[in-house]
């Protein structure tokens, strides 16, 4: 190898080390390429990938096969660690409160792998598609995951509201 | 060549900058890391939460009855245990050894007591749900206090008949009553318990009841005082620099901390807990029988004959705690997560003392070994020594004053 071809190289592999770091240190704020991303997220040792804030909120939000939408209504501020209470409010595609739903809730952290540390769940069909959840709790602050799984008439689909805590 | 010298050495700045940003700025904090930061701050600490459960929890005649049961060793088996036995005020409340030690041996690490009026399970397993609730246990533990529900009534009937009355009403007619008596003491305890009459037995469980209520009201007032800490995250909050409060080498171990550390995933919030129960794959005592950690517990607090729903509960038809409980096959060999707020001044560590010193708890998260049951929460975080050294540097900070009824000021153990 000469001095020529040697000195390009070198040029090179700084230049790209230098243009990954930068990409790095700024990839929260940017908006870099998804896979760069995951490569520059396995390099700094986190996980899952986290939604972009558009996708964060209580709703109204749409289940993940259309056939509901639903909006959160929580008792007081979300914080970590006080239990809460949630009322859903219902809707079907056309806008329709959906009053005799069957609901379920599950949810978690993704970034941590692990799941809500109470077991919430309905407690009162308040009528016109809103119902009390009670004993939800969130136990650390970050990115949660909220799921509201709704079967009425036979027709069963889930909502994923991501929380930031 | 000298251009490419030049190139080599800027990118091994980039790089350095990269790998250890911390030490170029280390008091320099984003807007959601000084976010973290206030979350943690002992200001964001909600009001002492009431206890429903506990009529007399907000009384300050009851709290100065518990204070004076609190350090009464007349409520034991030998009279030479009280609660301060173990729950030393001058040591932060706990004893700094490794198994609590009353009228025999414990099985588990004394726990603190401040701030529990917060924590809605008690003890390593939880298995209690109230303040008042955990304060009896270990009354009637063979280990503990050694003694039986009914010499605590005949004790209270001897020593605090009047300012009983002032607070529960008549004491009942104990004349009738056996000096011990109780449905967990010894042979003749027990023999002696079963026959007794209904009414008697409820006159003395009501007793022996109020006496739990009474030091709960008192433990209630034990409090955290301010940290070095927190007077950091107040300084930094105002948008000046807190070098001169802590260490560079405290503030790079806060940084690690909340970072790749990952400690506040449980050690969240003011008080530096998430309240609940993690399996941390702490080895067992040699020798130690199997102890399931919070998968008993769980089972526990749902039977307990003092949980919020039992008929010694002032508020029994509001339990959310317990109607809304995570328990399963996640909680076998999970223990609860102890607040760090003086963390340094409470060695050894871990439900049954098995790590001697600060080191040894980071050396263990670091390693990350085996759970003894169950299945381990951790993964290695590979650090190496200095970035330890950091976070036990930071942990130091943690520590400050116990507030007692509002005042600085503890009482000496008796």
């Amino acid at each position: 190898m000469n001095e020529t071809s040697h000195g390009k190289l070198l040029k090179t592999t700084c230049g790209v080390v230098t243009l990954l770091l930068a990409l790095g240190a700024v990839s929260p704020a940017l908006a870099v390429p998804n896979p760069l991303r995951r490569a520059i997220r396995l390099i700094r040792g986190t996980g899952v990938q986290k939604p972009p804030a558009g996708e964060f909120g209580l709703g109204p939000r749409a289940s993940a096969h259309g056939r509901y939408v639903a909006t959160l209504t929580p008792d007081r501020q979300l914080r970590p660690r006080r239990m809460l209470s949630v009322r859903v409010t219902v809707m079907d595609g056309n806008g329709r409160p959906v009053s005799d739903a069957s609901l379920t809730i599950a949810g978690g952290m993704p970034e941590h792998g692990h799941g809500l540390p109470s077991r919430p769940r309905v407690t009162r069909n308040l009528g016109e598609g809103s119902y009390e959840i009670e004993g939800v709790r969130f136990n650390m602050g970050g990115w949660w995951e909220f799921k509201v799984s709704i079967e009425a008439g036979g027709l069963a689909d889930t909502i994923t509201f991501n929380l930031g805590l | 060549m000298t251009q490419n010298r030049i190139l080599i050495r800027a990118t091994l700045v980039a790089v350095s900058a990269f790998l250890t940003g911390a030490d170029s700025a280390p008091d320099r904090w984003s807007q959601a890391e000084l976010a973290t930061l206030q979350s943690l701050s002992l200001e964001e600490l909600e009001p002492i939460p009431s206890d429903p459960t506990n009529a007399v929890a907000g009384h300050r005649g009851a709290a100065a009855l518990g204070e004076r049961l609190f350090f009464d060793t007349r409520l034991s088996a030998n009279s030479a245990v009280a609660c301060a036995t173990c729950h030393q005020p001058d040591r932060t409340f706990q004893d700094s050894i490794p198994l609590g030690r009353g009228v025999g041996v414990t099985s588990r690490r004394t726990m603190p007591i401040a701030a529990t009026a917060h924590a809605p399970f008690l003890f390593w397993d939880g298995r209690k749900d109230s303040q008042w609730a955990q304060a009896l246990g270990p009354l009637e533990s063979e280990v503990e206090h050694g003694g039986t529900r009914a010499l605590y009534a005949h004790a209270i009937a001897a020593h605090y008949r009047a300012e009983y009355e002032t607070l529960f009403g008549p004491l009942p007619d104990l004349s009738a009553v056996p000096p011990s008596a109780g449905p967990l003491g010894d042979e003749p305890a027990r023999a002696a318990w079963a026959k007794l009459s209904d009414t008697q037995r409820t006159d003395v469980t009501r007793v022996f009841v109020n006496i739990g209520k009474a030091i709960a009201a008192y433990e209630r007032r034990i409090e955290f005082g301010p940290s070095r800490f927190d007077r950091y995250v107040s300084v930094v909050s105002a948008g000046h620099s807190g070098r001169g409060i802590l260490t560079k080498e405290e503030i790079a171990g806060l940084r690690l901390f909340l970072g790749p550390a990952n400690c506040t995933q449980c050690h969240n919030g003011p008080l530096f807990t998430n309240n609940e129960f993690h399996n941390t794959g702490v080895p067992a005592r040699p020798g130690a029988t199997m102890d399931q950690g919070r998968l008993a517990g769980a089972t526990a607090v749902l039977r307990d004959e003092f949980n919020c729903r039992s008929q010694w509960s002032d508020a029994p038809r509001r339990c959310p705690e317990l109607e809304f409980m995570m328990a399963g096959d996640h909680a076998l060999g999970a223990y609860k997560v102890p607040s760090l707020r003086n963390v340094a001044e409470r060695a050894p560590y871990m439900n049954a003392g098995q790590l001697a010193t600060l080191d040894a708890v980071l050396d263990h998260y670091n390693r990350a070994p085996a759970e003894a049951a169950g299945r381990s929460e951790l993964r290695p975080l590979r650090m190496n020594a200095r970035e330890l050294r950091q976070i036990a540097a930071f942990l130091r900070t943690l520590s400050g004053p116990i507030v007692v009824n509002g005042r600085m000021a503890v009482r000496e153990a008796h």
